[in-house]
């Protein structure tokens, strides 16, 4: 922001943007959602595509000379019989029950860590006492591993549900809290003041300043922390005696069947980056301002 | 057109309000052996209406003196008094200029204006009406829908202002306000300045370290000087008014402008001679 004011500062008035008619932006030329998705996305999703496409290629040919150098493919599936599991599997009803079982999980376990990591961040970066209170805590219990919960969570939770709900929150929270906290501690000062001295209570500042100021820290630590969690849930759901595809996943290596191993670390790839794409297009209105600003 | 309609003259504030008075403030910083005295005993009055400029060196107390009128450091002795009322913590009677820009960078320059309104309850189409009366004022209505860093560093000051005189405040308190702007924008702000004054009538305490800036704008300029910072002497400038630039070729402003010099000079040799002894 600072770097930006000095820039700002130095450029004469006339390098101003051209003037707008009053109270209406620019009218833009309408055009259809899809047009501008792909105008503005496609290079991008090109590339991407691309990416994939080699990875797939690579995979393949790997798969088909018996690749041994180091690194030993020969009992990897091919993309093929990964493809042709892939293609039964969504036919079956339990593979979509898998899927939907993990996605409730995942969607109650963000929510409670989304709801408190912020809540937690924000009290901390206004409070001296409560970081200094609660931050041992969270030094201490994020370095532990999810898989490392299990049999405490076990122990400690109610339910089987109740427990993989829980190491999946886990894994969610850290990176939310922290990201919060680092935000509300940019909040500038002199904003503050300013809208202190509009007549701004305490809730104004914070409702006002503080929050939109966290807000891109925020936003980062919600994708993190949604990747994050569909990490832990995996780990959670080997607890798991019946339903999800961390357990369908692990269920697939107890059973050394390959190809669904490989099914259920690519659907849980893909739910993660949809999932995390998700929350960035929910953030993403709410930090218009900065887009302008650059 | 319909701006036309909703276009409201701004009322002026009431009459004879907005006297400061600064009985026996002093500002320390830190406590024992680290204690740093940013202001030392300063006793002064600033009657409704008039124009002050404080001018002194950079890290005078000239800044801190202005924060304790604005409520955000509270004196260490003494108190300040605005309207007969102890400043306690910062209101929106007291407008603030920074010189950092201090526009909130997620609203739009309209949404930053109609901010104190909205905080004194006032509906929406009312602290509408007073964002765009405002706007007006400082010849931004174009840009309400701008964010601030989409505007020069200008016209993101005049906003800063706009914001502060929508809560038509008693008085309003500058920090240096032009400090980071190029000469010629500054020379324009000043000028609009003291046109906006004119038609508010508010008191107008301006911090700048700029003897023309000072000179140029006050009734009175207050002269600081460092550690621990202390008015030394108090100017009156008698240069008629509405002024304008071309004022500064008249004897009276250079006569203001070298008396305002010599004292600065004079105490600036005074504290290099005690730091070489």
């Amino acid at each position: 922001m600072a770097e930006a004011a000095t820039t700002q500062a130095i450029e004469p008035e006339v390098a101003a943007p051209a003037p707008v008619e009053p109270s209406v932006r620019p009218a833009k030329v309408e055009e259809g959602i899809l047009v501008s998705f792909v105008r503005r996305h496609g290079p991008s999703i090109g590339t991407a595509a691309l990416s994939l496409l080699t990875g797939l290629v690579l995979w393949h040919i790997a798969t088909e000379i018996n690749l041994k150098l180091y690194v030993d493919f020969q009992n990897v599936p091919s993309p093929a019989r990964v493809l042709t599991a892939f293609w039964g599997h969504i036919q079956t009803e339990i593979f979509w029950t898998h899927i939907g079982v993990s996605m409730r999980r995942i969607l109650i376990s963000y929510s409670i860590a989304t709801a408190l990591g912020i809540t937690l961040g924000l009290i901390m970066g206004r409070s001296k006492f409560a970081r200094a209170f609660i931050m041992p805590y969270i030094e201490v219990i994020r370095p532990i591993p999810a898989v490392a919960w299990i049999p405490l969570a076990i122990l400690m939770w109610p339910t089987e549900e109740s427990s993989i709900i829980y190491i999946t929150f886990l894994g969610a929270l850290f990176p939310i809290v922290l990201n919060t906290l680092h935000g509300v501690e940019q909040t500038p000062e002199v904003l503050v003041r300013a809208v202190q001295s509009l007549g701004a209570s305490r809730w104004d500042v914070f409702r006002h300043v503080v929050i939109p100021a966290a807000m891109p820290s925020i936003a980062a630590g919600l994708a993190i922390g949604m990747g994050v969690s569909w990490f832990s849930l995996l780990a959670g759901e080997i607890i798991s005696g019946q339903y999800g595809i961390g357990y369908f996943t692990w269920d697939a290596y107890s059973l050394i069947n390959y190809q669904d191993i490989v099914v259920g670390m690519l659907v849980i790839g893909f739910l993660g980056t949809g999932s995390t794409a998700a929350i960035k297009a929910i953030t993403r209105p709410m930090l218009a301002w900065q887009k302008r600003t650059r | 057109m319909l701006d036309v309609l909703k276009f409201k003259k701004p009322e002026t504030t009431e009459k004879g309000k907005g006297q400061i008075d600064v009985e026996g403030v002093s500002i320390t910083f830190g406590k024992g052996p680290d204690a740093h005295r940013a202001v030392d005993t300063t006793d002064l009055t600033i009657k409704a209406g008039e124009f002050v400029c404080i001018l002194g060196p950079s890290g005078c107390g000239k800044s801190t003196l202005l924060n304790a009128i604005a409520g955000y450091v509270n004196p260490t002795e003494g108190a300040v008094i605005v309207d007969g009322t102890e400043v306690t913590k910062p209101g929106p009677d007291r407008g603030m200029v920074f010189q950092q820009y201090s526009l909130l960078p997620w609203k739009t320059v309209y949404e930053n204006v109609a901010f104190g309104p909205k905080m004194a309850r006032q509906t929406r189409i009312e602290s509408g009406s007073v964002a765009n009366t405002f706007l007006e004022l400082v010849g931004l209505k174009k840009f309400g829908n701008r964010y601030p860093a989409e505007l020069s560093g200008g016209m993101q000051q005049r906003v800063g202002i706009a914001r502060a005189l929508a809560n038509y405040p008693s008085v309003l308190l500058m920090d240096e306000p032009f400090g980071a702007l190029d000469a010629q924008t500054r020379l324009m702000m000043q000028e609009s300045l003291l046109d906006i004054w004119r038609k508010f009538e508010t008191t107008v305490v301006f911090v700048t370290h700029d003897v023309d800036e000072a000179v140029f704008l006050a009734d009175r300029v207050l002269i600081m000087s460092a550690a621990p910072g202390k008015i030394i002497e108090d100017v009156t400038i008698n240069l008629p008014r509405p002024r304008s630039t071309d004022m500064a070729s008249t004897d009276e402003y250079v006569k203001s402008r070298q008396f305002c010099l010599d004292i600065i000079k004079a105490e600036s040799r005074k504290a290099f001679e005690s730091q070489n002894t």
